[in-house]
């Protein structure tokens, strides 16, 4: 029997390959992630490793604030010398290195005078000890370690990428204006050719220290004598250090440094994984399709197996097997499929501004058995209903002519109808119930959507004859009998025209789902912008959301012209435990640039802000129970308390809050906050953009926009997203074409006699590839049909359910036309081969095929 | 070549009576659909089909001679009536039991030969025996297909080979089980005069010399004329019941029977 089943899948290998590729994108796609985010997981790993290399230990200032623009707290050079003097320690150097902050931001400028900084990738500027070698991260690929106040070293990758050679200049900005260094060598941070798409500049630590503004260190490094352990040595650091200072092995810090990188692997991880399941879904449809036709198509084979005296469970076996081993054969080239993937996700990636660090590929063990288990077993469950069906293949069936599988009562639709309702129910409760939010809300609302799509499956083939009818017309008005034929074709088994349309139908879900979002969130924002920023001119940091040094936005408030202007400083704080977002503005000049929203207070309360007054953000106020005549402390990142009484409660957009958590004015902020930096500087008045350009000529990390320029540039990100999005779930469409190529060249195969009768009546070769691509367009519209609404029918709920922070819903009516025109194309791709066959039947054969 | 030259070769010594039938059939009614358009396929049919013979059922199309058949076989129930095989009562047989029936039993030839076409002419003949688990009887299968014609085409596939060929393939196939009865089912309807020939002698031979019983169903007036019993089915009702006859007077029978 397990020869029959092997036999037959070889028998028709074509067959065979088409079914097996429904899976095997999805499986490359699981796998590829995995192989991806390994792989990039390890050089991280690898670099952060290498940042202590030789330590034992690493003293640092404890971290108070969470992604801080301006970095943490340093640890002092006396605390060097004290740590040098324990007579445990070998040996020990402060270093100004710190791979997650936006402390050592340095830009280096090409040679046209542009910063090196392509797609917002990190700019590092360190400081390192050359006498002590044994500690430093980096290592000299030419030349030798800078040794004055105006020698840089900088890494091979930008050398080699922007031509630069030891002993050439380079300018080079980091809190203040640009300078020119001499390079006096090219280096390498640890075992990796780059760090992602980041370029570093290695200067001597007082170097370092002038151009970050920073005092001390942000990590001094110590080895321990031979035959001190580690936790020893960790003691006695801990009895020496002061109270802001915290003392960690070097595998605990290495394992703090890399935990956000972590954390957005992982997201990185799932959110790939994610389109990968997709994949596995659509393909799961297809395959559930392709054995139902071919059991369907068996039905004599079966029916003379029975009588030949298999039992049920035997024939079960029979086509369950035959999953089993189309779903080896398809995670197989699924998994060597995804290692070429890999490629080209880190590609995409690369293409979305997202360079990240490489090192060789790395191929766990984990990646091939999920890969695997995966594939089988998605393929084996499509495989289980086919199954059934084949067993209830009476014997008789053997000797009836044409016997066809008698279908019991009809549970699909019924069912259908009840998945979806329970479908709507659960997006219901995620949206109109305002759960979205909570993980509860958003598994409701995938689990909803998964559930629905099944439900429109379920009852889509009592929709088929009536949206055929339509979608139909232009087939049956324009295309001749062809077109007639095609339409009644189309409808001839409305199960099978269904469920091949429901896999384009996900595909196409997804992607309207994704279009309206996107749309509604570009205006959404952007309209959010408006409202919040009125200014001629807008500068910011060249990514646009780190902050960028204040004297930028003082040098540019200098350019005559001008009539009104003011700069927002950002950075974070924490207020109890709460950190949030800090900004000081200029309480004279910001209303009437910047619009607050107020819920207490008016613009006259800017006044008083002067000295200790704040104004809190109403969802921050709410959450941690502030209100107006309130004292609070607010701690700087470096740990300086700041007593501040709440004067105004305001709420901007919370789509998009280009003020955070809590406003003091400027000067506070200045008095407070260590090497303070803008979020914007925004600008009124008679100037040029080449005015404003030749004031910040010297600021390489900043930008000059009109308020247009800044919010088209604030919500590219959406764009940005949205096509990667498209990108991957163009997969799944993909997958869903396969499914329509072999429900198409199944149907041909099984009419090949009807074929040969109408093509003797007359039908010509033509005609003949006509019907079938009429045939295959319409089932793809069908898909469009039901996919289109779904999609923008769910991203209504969501959009209804985020209302409140400003989403509105907006009708993209050129995406949705363009991914009908992808279905019709679809459909026609799909068509080239099957057509093909059809037209290319020998008459005289087909009429006589049995 | 005649079938009569065939039936003059000499009949096996146990064409004697036989006590106990194969299998048997007691007023079988089978009705198909209900109400206006139901149709009356059989109505009150009882046969014996005795051991170690060739029995054949003729009768024009629409007679109910194939539904008579497939019922003595357990392929269809009947609406009323007994039928039993190797003395069991079948018509109230799970599936279960009457998969394991088939499996044991009983023998099918098709008119389409019904092979699986990606399976060689051996593995096709040893199939019934895969499917029940059991390892062929080399010797029993070497002198299958030493008597089949088929020693050299082991290896072939179904559509390497004439339609003559694939049906000695399905013959040996519902042999090699050694089956308590053969049913046949228009087993030369689908071959040309030469290669129907072939097979009649061959499931002549299958009587003669293995013994086999056999049931066919056919209305080719030569394939009955090898049959010790001949029954005529018409409108439901078996109407003539001879034996030994030849392709003559079978073809006269037929007019007769179809002339009513």
């Amino acid at each position: 029997m397990m020869r029959v089943s092997l036999k037959g899948l070889a028998a028709r290998p074509i067959r065979a390959v088409l079914t097996a590729l429904a899976i095997v994108l999805g499986v490359a796609m699981v796998s590829g992630s995995f192989v991806v985010t390994d792989t990039i997981t390890k050089a991280f790993d690898t670099i952060f490793t290498s940042t202590y290399r030789n330590t034992d230990a690493v003293v640092s200032a404890k971290k108070i604030v969470d992604y801080s623009n301006s970095g943490n707290g340093t640890v002092s050079p006396a605390l060097l010398a004290r740590i040098r003097a324990l007579p445990d320690v070998k040996g020990a150097a402060g270093s100004i290195i710190d791979l997650n902050n936006d402390t050592t931001n340095t830009k280096l400028i090409d040679r046209d005078g542009k910063a090196i900084d392509s797609n917002g990738n990190p700019t590092f500027g360190f400081g390192v000890d050359p006498s002590q070698p044994q500690f430093n991260p980096m290592h000299l690929v030419a030349g030798s370690w800078a040794s004055g106040r105006h020698e840089v070293v900088i890494d091979s990758n930008t050398a080699k990428k922007h031509d630069f050679e030891v002993g050439d200049f380079i300018d080079a900005a980091a809190k203040g204006p640009k300078e020119r260094f001499q390079i006096s060598g090219i280096a390498k941070y640890g075992d990796v050719d780059t760090l992602g798409g980041a370029t570093i500049a290695v200067f001597t630590i007082p170097t370092a220290q002038q151009l970050l503004k920073l005092s001390g260190f942000t990590a001094i490094s110590v080895a321990a004598k031979s035959g001190v352990s580690t936790p020893k040595l960790v003691r006695e650091l801990q009895g020496i250090a002061p109270g802001n200072v915290q003392v960690k092995t070097a595998d605990e810090q290495a394992k703090a440094d890399k935990k956000d990188v972590a954390t957005f692997l992982s997201f990185i991880r799932g959110f790939l994984l994610g389109f990968g399941g997709i994949a596995l879904f659509v393909g799961a449809f297809v395959i559930f399709n392709t054995l139902s036709i071919t059991v369907a198509q068996r039905t004599r084979e079966l029916a003379t197996l029975r009588t030949l005296g298999a039992s049920r469970r035997q024939v079960l076996r029979l086509v369950l097997l035959e999953s089993l081993a189309l779903g080896l054969l398809a995670s197989a080239i699924g998994i060597g499929a995804g290692i070429g993937l890999a490629r080209g996700l880190t590609a995409l990636f690369d293409a979305m501004g997202l360079t990240l660090p490489q090192s060789s590929p790395v191929y766990a063990t984990r990646t091939f058995v999920i890969s695997l288990l995966l594939g089988v077993l998605v393929t084996v469950f499509a495989g289980l209903w086919p199954a059934v069906r084949a067993t209830r293949v009476p014997p008789i069936a053997a000797v009836r002519e044409g016997a066809v599988l008698e279908r019991r009562k009809r549970l699909g639709p019924i069912a259908g109808v009840v998945l979806f309702a329970v479908a709507m129910t659960l997006i219901a409760y995620a949206t109109l119930g305002g759960h979205l939010g909570s993980g509860k809300g958003l598994l409701a609302l995938a689990g909803g959507t998964l559930i629905g799509l099944l439900g429109v499956a379920g009852f889509a083939p009592a929709l088929v004859t009536s949206l055929a009818k339509v979608v139909g017309f232009p087939a049956r008005t324009f295309g001749g009998p062809a077109g007639q034929l095609a339409s009644s074709n189309a409808v001839r088994n409305p199960a099978r025209t269904a469920s091949t349309a429901a896999a384009l139908m996900i595909g196409l879900a997804l992607v309207s789902f994704v279009a309206v979002l996107g749309k509604g969130l570009h205006g959404s924002v952007n309209r959010a912008l408006h409202e919040q920023v009125s200014a001629d001119w807008v500068v910011s940091s060249k990514n646009g959301w780190s902050a960028f040094t204040a004297a930028a936005g003082a040098a540019a408030e200098k350019t005559p012209g001008i009539t009104h202007s003011t700069s927002i400083r950002s950075d974070r704080g924490r207020i109890a435990d709460a950190n949030a977002t800090v900004n000081g503005v200029d309480p004279k000049t910001v209303a009437g640039l910047y619009n607050f929203t107020w819920k207490e207070g008016s613009d006259a309360t800017l006044a008083k802000l002067e000295g200790n007054g704040a104004l809190v953000k109403k969802s921050f106020a709410n959450k941690h129970d502030l209100h107006v005549g309130d004292a609070v402390t607010l701690r700087t990142p470096s740990g300086k308390p700041i007593h501040l009484n709440v004067v105004g409660v305001f709420q901007p957009p919370r789509l998009y809050e280009l003020l955070g958590g809590v406003v003091i004015s400027k000067e506070t902020f200045d008095r407070n906050f260590a090497r303070p930096g803008n979020q914007l500087t925004l600008i009124d008045g008679n100037v040029s953009r080449e005015a404003l350009q030749r004031s910040l000529a010297s600021f390489p990390d900043t930008k000059i926009e009109t308020e247009d320029e800044f919010v088209t540039s604030q919500s590219s990100w959406i764009s940005t997203m949205t096509n990667l999005l498209y990108v991957l779930l163009a997969l799944s469409v993909i997958v869903s074409l396969f499914g329509m190529v072999n429900t198409l060249v199944l149907s041909v195969f099984e009419r090949t006699r009807e074929l040969g009768m109408l093509r003797a009546v007359g039908l010509t070769r033509r005609q003949a590839r006509r019907m079938v691509r009429h045939e295959s367009v319409i089932t793809a519209l069908i898909g469009a049909a039901l996919g289109l609404p779904l999609g923008i029918l769910l991203a209504a709920s969501v959009t209804h359910a985020v209302g409140k922070y400003g989403l509105s819903f907006s009708f993209p009516y050129v995406s949705i036309a363009a991914f009908t025109i992808t279905a019709i194309i679809a459909g026609i791709l799909a068509a080239v081969a099957p057509a093909r066959r059809a037209s290319r039947l020998d008459v005289l054969s087909a009429l006589q095929y049995e | 070549m005649s079938a009569t030259a065939i039936h003059a070769e000499p009949v096996a010594e146990d064409s004697a009576p036989v006590a106990e039938p194969v299998a048997s059939a007691e007023s079988i009614v089978r009705r198909y659909g209900e109400g206006d358009t139901c149709v009356e396929a059989l109505r009150g049919v009882s046969i014996d089909v005795a051991e170690g013979r060739l029995t054949a059922i003729m009768g024009p199309s629409g007679s109910g001679k194939s539904t008579l058949m497939h019922i003595l076989a357990g392929l269809d129930r009947p609406t009323s009536g007994s039928v039993q095989l190797d003395g069991v009562e079948i018509t109230d047989l799970s599936d279960k039991k009457l998969t394991m029936l088939r499996r044991e039993k009983i023998g099918f030839v098709f008119q389409f030969f019904n092979l699986l076409p990606m399976l060689t002419a051996e593995e096709n003949i040893v199939l019934p025996l895969s499917i029940a688990g059991e390892k062929p009887d080399r010797e029993w299968l070497d002198s299958l297909l030493k008597t089949f014609g088929l020693d050299d085409r082991r290896s072939h596939r179904p559509a390497q080979l004439s339609g003559g060929q694939q049906q000695r393939v399905a013959l040996a196939r519902a042999l090699v089980t050694r089956p308590r009865v053969v049913f046949a089912d228009e087993p030369t309807g689908n071959l040309d005069s030469a290669s129907s020939s072939e097979v009649l002698s061959l499931l002549r031979r299958s009587v003669d010399e293995y013994g086999q019983t056999i049931v066919m169903v056919t209305h080719d007036p030569r394939a009955a004329a090898l049959a010790d019993r001949i029954l005529f089915i018409a409108d439901g009702r078996i109407v003539k019941d001879i034996s030994e006859s030849t392709a003559v007077e079978v073809l006269a029978a037929m007019q007769e029977v179809t002339s009513r």
